[in-house]
């Protein structure tokens, strides 16, 4: 018998298999398929549907198609200003993605509150829930949207992914 | 003809009003929190202002008669516009409902009276429209804490 002890089996040149680790593995798998759920609220929703579509197209980076469900999505991205009135109903989407799940801040105001310090807005989503990504800007500019995508794929990557089996 | 029917405003609210000028053409009128319905009914019925355009407040914190209640009405037909201004105390912030006349009031009143707390007498659903049930003040008078917040959620950490 030669080097293939599969019946049948023809040797060639190509890959025959890889060898990785698991978190790597699945990081890779993960970061390619982001869902995101926007939570659009305002202004920054124009930038949001610019950096989504044609010319800067972020199915590029496998985050294109949004999921107007939290129960289907992976990428809660909060656009625009979240008031005090608003928090409970973010609050409960978030609650309602399953995990893995991350969070991106679009804009000042999800970020920190930008130019609003008063009744009505919330200083920041995370106040309320943990962020994994700020995404500066009064809008950002798609570049810098696609820049923070790039920044969070590269953290998925590099992140643990526990899953509860003895056996993966 | 704009000044025409400013000059007919005028002479058929004669007795109502207690001032009665032109500011950046529009007719502003002055008068006491008990005429502003009375004066609301004249403009609408005889005198053609069939659009309630706003209601909303000025706080002077410094004054005897704090508050500044000012309405805006419009004629679809004339295409004029013409200002009320009343004045109220902070101890008794009241004033009538235009409800049973325009039936927008009924929002643009709740929203003054979440904002600077002005009562509409008669106007029954003064309940919060931007803002939420539980919040304690009026965030748009001026000595409302600038930074204060009323969260619904408890913050992390």
């Amino acid at each position: 018998m030669t080097a293939s002890t599969r019946p049948g089996h023809q040797p060639s040149a190509a890959f025959e298999y890889l060898t990785t680790k698991k978190d790597e593995f699945v990081g890779w798998a993960r970061k390619f398929s982001l869902f995101p759920y926007p939570f659009v609220t305002a202004c920054c929703a124009m930038e949001f549907m610019s950096v989504s579509s044609t010319l800067y197209d972020t199915d590029r980076f496998g985050a294109a198609l949004p999921r107007f469900t939290p129960r289907q999505s992976d990428m809660l991205m909060v656009v625009g200003t979240v008031t005090h009135k608003q928090a409970p109903i973010l609050k409960k989407v978030y609650e309602q993605m399953c995990e893995p799940k991350w969070v991106v801040a679009f804009g000042v105001c999800a970020s920190t509150g930008g130019f609003y310090q008063n009744y009505a807005a919330l200083p920041g989503i995370d106040k309320i829930i943990p962020v994994d990504l700020y995404i500066p800007g009064c809008p950002p500019r798609p570049e810098m949207v696609i820049d923070g995508i790039m920044k969070l794929q590269d953290k998925i990557a590099a992140q643990r992914h526990p899953i509860i089996n003895k056996d993966f | 003809m704009t000044d025409a029917l400013f000059e007919q405003v005028r002479t058929s609210l004669a007795g109502m009003v207690t001032d009665a000028t032109v500011a950046h053409g529009i007719l502003a009128l002055t008068a006491e929190p008990a005429q502003v319905a009375p004066i609301a009914r004249a403009l609408k019925e005889n005198l053609g202002f069939d659009m309630f355009l706003d209601v909303t407040a000025v706080d002077w914190p410094d004054r005897d008669l704090r508050f500044d209640v000012v309405y805006h009405f419009y004629s679809t037909r004339d295409h004029v516009r013409v200002r009320v201004r009343t004045r109220v105390p902070a101890s008794d912030p009241t004033v009538d409902t235009l409800v049973p006349l325009y039936g927008s009031a009924r929002y643009m009143e709740r929203e003054c009276h979440e904002m600077y707390g002005i009562v509409f007498r008669g106007n029954d659903d003064l309940r919060p429209l931007l803002l939420y049930e539980g919040f304690v003040g009026h965030p748009l008078r001026k000595d409302y804490p600038k930074q204060k917040e009323q969260p619904l959620v408890p913050y992390r950490k």
